[in-house]
């Protein structure tokens, strides 16, 4: 991060605690920066890494990372030339072709995205799009349930990254492919809600191939002070629109040669 | 409506063709235009481009996607007919100066082995049906000023078709999924915009059927050796001097095209 930490160590994990009380009860709370106007990006990070502690300390394994706000109209939106990154446990997983509860979410929101799983240990800084696919083992389909815990959608970089980049659940299935077998930036993509199609796009969507997210992921990690383990599991980013979902929502996510993921929602 | 003014638009259409200037939105002229007096219009138009010396070589579809068809407030696609004058061939340049107001749109093509004769086409009996298909770039344009189009407009205005340009790479749709396939959309070397097969009504496929079925309720045939653009994939790219557009589909490959000088609006 080009910015320093400006919290104090109590008012991250004051926050943390926060974010902490409003994931796991599922309620919203106002955006960080409401309190904390100075805020930056690397105390996010602070307040993000202080909550992976707490959550591994309580028992939670964690499987990987993901990447969040890949796309450029995003990260135009908020402002930002990098994507950000959040953390996955096992406590998020849900499998393939299950009924997922909203009663513990806040905003649930589907989107479309291509996973890595990684064979080798990748460590930035310099980690390019050739390094990612030279560690991948293979890549499959996934979908990811997003869930700001912020009202009203009122959010900014720094609260996002507080929050883990609004991670919440994911959604791995499909059929296992290695990379080289495979085209990724023209990878089509279609969501379809209740039957209908809600969404659809290539995989260039994320900057212009999905590796290059997964990249850059390793070398926000680095700036982090830490490497991306050989056997992560990463996701790369959004190629479709977050749809929102609720209870009695059926979705199936279909990709081109990777197969589909697909899910339904229930209170 | 009456078959001279049927005439009179589609003449009027034509003049604009030729010499590369609009014309005010046909509804604002004739508001009791009905979508079928449109179709008469644009035959009306297309006739008058066949008796100055072109083909007609293929039908493109049009307004295919979700977001175009609420913007039209219409819930059908529509097409257009496509003459041997409109083609460009993969590397050409485009010269800009026979255009008014053009925008790309990144397509795939179809290429028929047999004729599809409607009512009771499916997506089935066009695979069937078809030779191969091609990546292929559309390049709309309006003879209405500035695009004020409704749906009974662009239909009369030959569903708003300017020229096409198909790639070189041909594919089997049987050993393709043109519904997953991804359409990629690059200007000047960076990403446009991302889209699908899947886009177009469900599938291209469907959007075929559809037009066969149309043509065969209004009796045009749909014949073995036609070109048929199935619909964007993509979002309208607007063009100027020096762009280059590149649209690749998944499992499929690449069409690319440079435009050149300038449109006339």
């Amino acid at each position: 991060m080009s910015m320093d930490i400006t919290l104090s160590r109590e008012d991250i994990v004051r926050l943390c605690e926060r974010v902490e009380g409003a994931q796991t009860r599922a309620y919203a709370i106002p955006k960080l920066t409401d309190e904390f106007p100075a805020m930056t990006i690397a105390d996010g990070y602070a307040v993000q890494l202080e909550l992976r502690r707490r959550f591994l300390a309580a028992g939670h394994k964690q499987v990987g990372w993901k990447a969040g706000l890949t796309s450029r109209a995003k990260m135009k939106q908020m402002g930002v030339d990098v994507p950000s990154i959040g953390f996955l446990t096992d406590r998020m997983a849900r499998p393939e072709n299950s009924a997922i509860s909203t009663h513990d979410l806040v905003h649930p929101r589907v989107e479309c995205e291509v996973a890595f799983v990684t064979r080798k240990a990748l460590q930035g800084p310099g980690c390019t799009r050739q390094d990612v696919l030279d560690a991948t083992d293979y890549v499959l389909p996934a979908v990811e349930i997003i869930d700001s815990r912020f009202s009203g959608f009122k959010f900014d970089l720094p609260s996002v990254v507080a929050d883990n980049g609004s991670s919440a659940r994911f959604v791995g299935g499909g059929r296992p492919r290695y990379v080289e077998d495979l085209d990724l930036p023209t990878l089509g993509v279609v969501m379809e809600k209740n039957g209908e199609i809600v969404a659809g796009a290539a995989a260039a969507a994320v900057l212009g191939h999905p590796a290059e997210a997964i990249a850059m992921l390793v070398n926000i990690l680095a700036e982090l002070g830490e490497g991306l383990p050989a056997g992560s599991f990463v996701m790369s980013g959004g190629i479709t629109e977050a749809i929102p979902v609720k209870a009695g929502d059926s979705v199936i996510a279909r990709f081109q040669e990777l197969g589909s993921v697909s899910m339904r929602f229930v209170e | 409506m009456n078959e001279d003014t049927i005439q009179h638009y589609g003449d009027a259409l034509y003049d604009a063709w030729r010499e590369c200037r609009t014309i005010a939105p046909l509804l604002e002229q004739a508001p009791d235009i009905a979508l079928a007096d449109a179709y008469r219009i644009q035959l009306r138009y297309i006739e008058r481009r066949v008796a100055a010396g072109e083909r007609i070589v293929g039908k493109k579809i049009g307004v295919t996607s979700k977001p175009v068809q609420d913007f039209l407030g219409v819930f059908q696609p529509d097409f257009g007919q496509l003459t041997s004058g409109m083609v460009f061939q993969e590397g050409d340049t485009i010269d800009l100066g026979s255009l008014i107001q053009p925008k790309a749109e990144a397509e795939l093509a179809f290429v028929l082995k047999e004729d599809l004769q409607g009512p009771g086409v499916t997506a089935m009996d066009v695979i069937r049906a078809t030779d191969y298909v091609l990546p292929c770039f559309e390049i709309v344009d309006s003879r209405i000023t500035d695009w004020k189009i409704k749906i009974q407009d662009t239909v009369a205005d030959n569903a708003s078709c300017g020229v096409y340009v198909l790639g070189k790479t041909k594919g089997d749709p049987r050993k393709l999924d043109i519904t997953l396939a991804g359409m990629v959309l690059e200007k000047n070397g960076e990403i446009f915009s991302t889209g699908v097969g899947a886009a177009v009504q469900g599938s291209p496929a469907n959007a075929v059927a559809w037009l066969a079925n149309t043509l065969g309720e209004l009796g045009i045939p749909f014949k073995a050796g036609e070109v048929i653009l199935s619909g964007s994939q993509s979002a309208l790219v607007p063009v100027v001097d020096g762009d280059e557009l590149v649209c690749t589909v998944g499992g499929l490959g690449s069409c690319r095209v440079k435009f050149a000088g300038r449109s006339a609006a």
